[in-house]
């Protein structure tokens, strides 16, 4: 979207171990994880030469909404010449967005704007298509590992893109080569992916949790997309998007408020995907992020009406992997121990009429 | 004699089990320490093992868990590697059948484990603290210069515990000092210490989970009358202690490799002399992107036995398996 308006766009190097020094080293001990792996990116991103932050903004009790004021004054107690233009969501101040687009844009036209913007729709739907149909794929395949090369491929390929035509045929090329992939047959454990969005999205922060979950051969549905996201904090909802309807009904008589951050969205999503006979829920959410505490407090309510059984993680740079891999191991066991009891009680329950 | 191997590696002690067909064990259990060095402990406690066997004995399969499940496998050779909260649950189940929750405290972690109809159906483990598992006790009875069995004995002989603040083991360490210094016998502070560790067991571990008897107990620490006590207390229930409460982990291990092998032919044991064969481990820093991946690589003389650590699965070979369908691919 950017690099269509004529502005020269510096995307910081894919989240590492070098971000999460990075960060870490200059953000508080208790603020949460994406913070600090935001305030790294903006650092990796300054050594290739950027100026100007883009950073989103946010409403309600969640501290996202606080975090790019946080990162201004850290950076310049850092020294870092750099600007910060946040985008809010535009549902309250329509004037402050418009400023703010305004600042980015210079002499540019609206219609400009309003066209960059649909293309960069098109693009996070893009993004989203290829990374869902990974998690179709991996617990599927003999060789997994292949389609995450190919995904790296189209990935990259949508990120060179500049018209719809070519990311369609990414998309579509992306498509084709991953269907002939070679395929095991059975029946599959389906687990829902649910909490704060950033956790959800970014495989570092989650520690690669849908990974290991498809490598243990478990199908992983987001609750979440990042197209969700957007329309909803960016463009107040106004586009209708595939996703979590009546998330407000879904998530009562559980959790009744807005709670910041996904915490209504998290208990939602848990009920929708219970309702799906899905096998079980797995919540990821930075350690000490509130939203997720309270949806966690209410999940075991969730769990036992609907028949569910659901796993916390809080994650940040102090997680190990070896505890997160052997909960998910007997996460799996329980999820298939249940589910061959149900089968036998099914023919049990045949049996009998 | 046809026998199962149960093995658990974990951060404080590592456990062997062998069993017969019935799967009752064959030998004495083994409890040995392994102070940092798996894969001496592993060899150690085989050599133990086949000092015992004679010539009609013969390993039909191994099962390993515990933190280094899976350089065990790659060692020893197994047909199930299992992580350690569905390989105590099933010694639990055995020993006890109709058990609905299970205490596990080991030397650096503790879990809940919640059954129903004899399958798990809930657990938790402690994730951002290891206030009260194994390690810091042992270091508690160090300190007092008390050997860990009368630790829990002295803990009998309270008449009005302490009130220790379990929250923190560092803090609770302090908490202990200050009340000793006040004037409190050992045997109220030991005692009140056990069940601040109770008490922060409960709320950390045990948040949220229904407890319901029968409840067993087991891992190293259920050795300890002094927090058997105290968990008993806490619960207002019995609490059940297997006769082998140090080793369910192995023994759990062991029941599963018995168990495949019921639906499979053959063990992928690689024979006793792993024991006295040098394994040559290393680790590298992987320099392709600035994940700066840690590597570890297994060797036996020239071979590669197994390599593993990097978050994109570029060095990854012959990874043991993991889960129930998970043979992940060997790569060359």
């Amino acid at each position: 979207m950017l690099s269509r308006l004529g502005i020269a766009l510096v995307l910081p190097p894919p989240t590492s171990r070098k971000t999460v020094e990075l960060g870490v080293r200059h953000a508080p001990e208790f603020a949460c994880f994406p913070l600090k792996l935001n305030l790294g990116n903006f650092l990796e991103a300054r050594e290739l030469g950027a100026d100007t932050i883009l950073m989103a903004g946010g409403i309600g009790p969640c501290r996202f909404g606080y975090y790019a004021e946080v990162q201004r004054e850290i950076l310049a107690d850092l020294h870092v010449p750099m600007e910060m233009v946040v985008l809010e969501p535009p549902a309250g101040d329509w004037g402050a967005f418009k400023a703010g687009v305004r600042s980015l844009i210079g002499g540019r036209s609206w219609w400009d704007v309003l066209k960059a913007i649909r293309f960069a729709w098109y693009k996070a739907r893009a993004i989203d298509a290829v990374e869902a149909e990974v998690l179709y794929l991996r617990p599927r395949l003999f060789e997994p590992q292949r389609v995450e090369e190919l995904c790296r491929e189209a990935l990259g390929r949508l990120d060179a893109s500049g018209s719809r035509q070519e990311l369609d045929h990414a998309v579509g090329e992306f498509r084709r080569t991953t269907r002939g992939l070679p395929r095991r047959s059975g029946a599959l454990l389906r687990v829902g992916l649910v909490g704060e969005i950033f956790t959800v999205l970014e495989p570092y922060a989650n520690y690669d949790i849908e990974r290991h979950l498809g490598l243990l051969g478990v199908e992983v549905t987001r609750g979440i997309f990042l197209s969700e996201w957007i329309n909803e904090h960016l463009f107040g909802g106004l586009l209708r998007v595939h996703g979590l309807e009546h998330v407000e009904e879904l998530a009562a008589p559980y959790l009744n408020a807005f709670v910041g951050g996904h915490g209504r969205e998290t208990v939602a999503a848990t009920v929708h995907f219970a309702r799906q006979h899905y096998d079980g829920v797995v919540q990821v959410a930075p350690f000490t992020c509130m939203p997720e505490i309270v949806a966690h407090s209410v999940l075991p309510a969730v769990a036992r009406d609907q028949e569910i059984p659901t796993l916390s993680f809080y994650l940040d740079e102090q997680s190990g992997i070896a505890g997160i891999v052997t909960r998910l191991e007997a996460f799996v066991d329980l999820m298939t121990a249940r589910r061959s009891r149900r089968g036998k009680q099914e023919a049990a329950g045949r049996k009998r009429l | 004699m046809e026998l199962y191997l149960g093995i658990d590696v974990g951060s404080v002690s590592t456990n062997l089990v062998a069993l017969d067909p019935e799967g009752e064990p064959y030998l004495a259990p083994l409890y040995l320490r392994t102070q940092g060095q798996p894969i001496a402990a592993i060899q150690q406690g085989l050599s133990l093992i086949s000092d015992q066997l004679t010539g009609r004995d013969r390993v039909c399969g191994v099962g390993t868990t515990g933190s280094a499940r899976q350089l065990a496998a790659v060692l020893v050779g197994a047909d199930v590697v299992k992580n350690e909260i569905s390989a105590h649950a099933v010694a639990a189940l055995r020993m006890l059948p109709e058990a609905r929750t299970v205490i596990e405290i080991g030397g650096q972690d503790s879990k809940i484990i919640i059954l129903k109809d004899g399958i798990v159906v809930d657990f938790a483990m402690n994730t951002v603290c290891a206030a009260g598992t194994g390690s810091f006790l042992d270091q508690q009875a160090f300190r007092l210069n008390l050997s860990i069995d009368d630790f829990g004995t002295m803990a009998g002989q309270a008449k009005a515990p302490v009130r220790i603040a379990g929250r923190c083991t560092v803090f609770a360490e302090s908490d202990m000092i200050h009340k000793q210094q006040m004037g409190h016998t050992l045997p109220d502070i030991i005692a009140g210490l056990c069940e601040a560790l109770v008490r922060n067991y409960l709320n950390n571990v045990g948040k949220g989970k229904e407890i319901a008897a029968p409840v067993v107990f087991q891992g190293g620490v259920a050795a300890n009358q002094g927090m058997r006590t105290a968990f008993a207390r806490a619960l207002s229930t019995e609490i059940a202690v297997p006769r082998w409460f140090n080793v369910m982990g192995a023994y759990g291990a062991a029941l599963l490799a018995r168990e495949k092998f019921q639906e499979l032919s053959g063990t992928k044991f690689r024979g006793w002399q792993v024991s006295t064969v040098s394994f040559l481990p290393r680790s590298f820093e992987c320099k392709a992107c600035p994940n700066g991946c840690e590597v570890i690589e297994i060797r036996q003389g020239q071979e590669i036995l197994a390599r593993w650590g990097d978050r994109c699965g570029r060095w990854s070979i012959a990874e043991a398996e993991t889960g129930q369908n998970s043979a992940a691919p060997a790569r060359g």
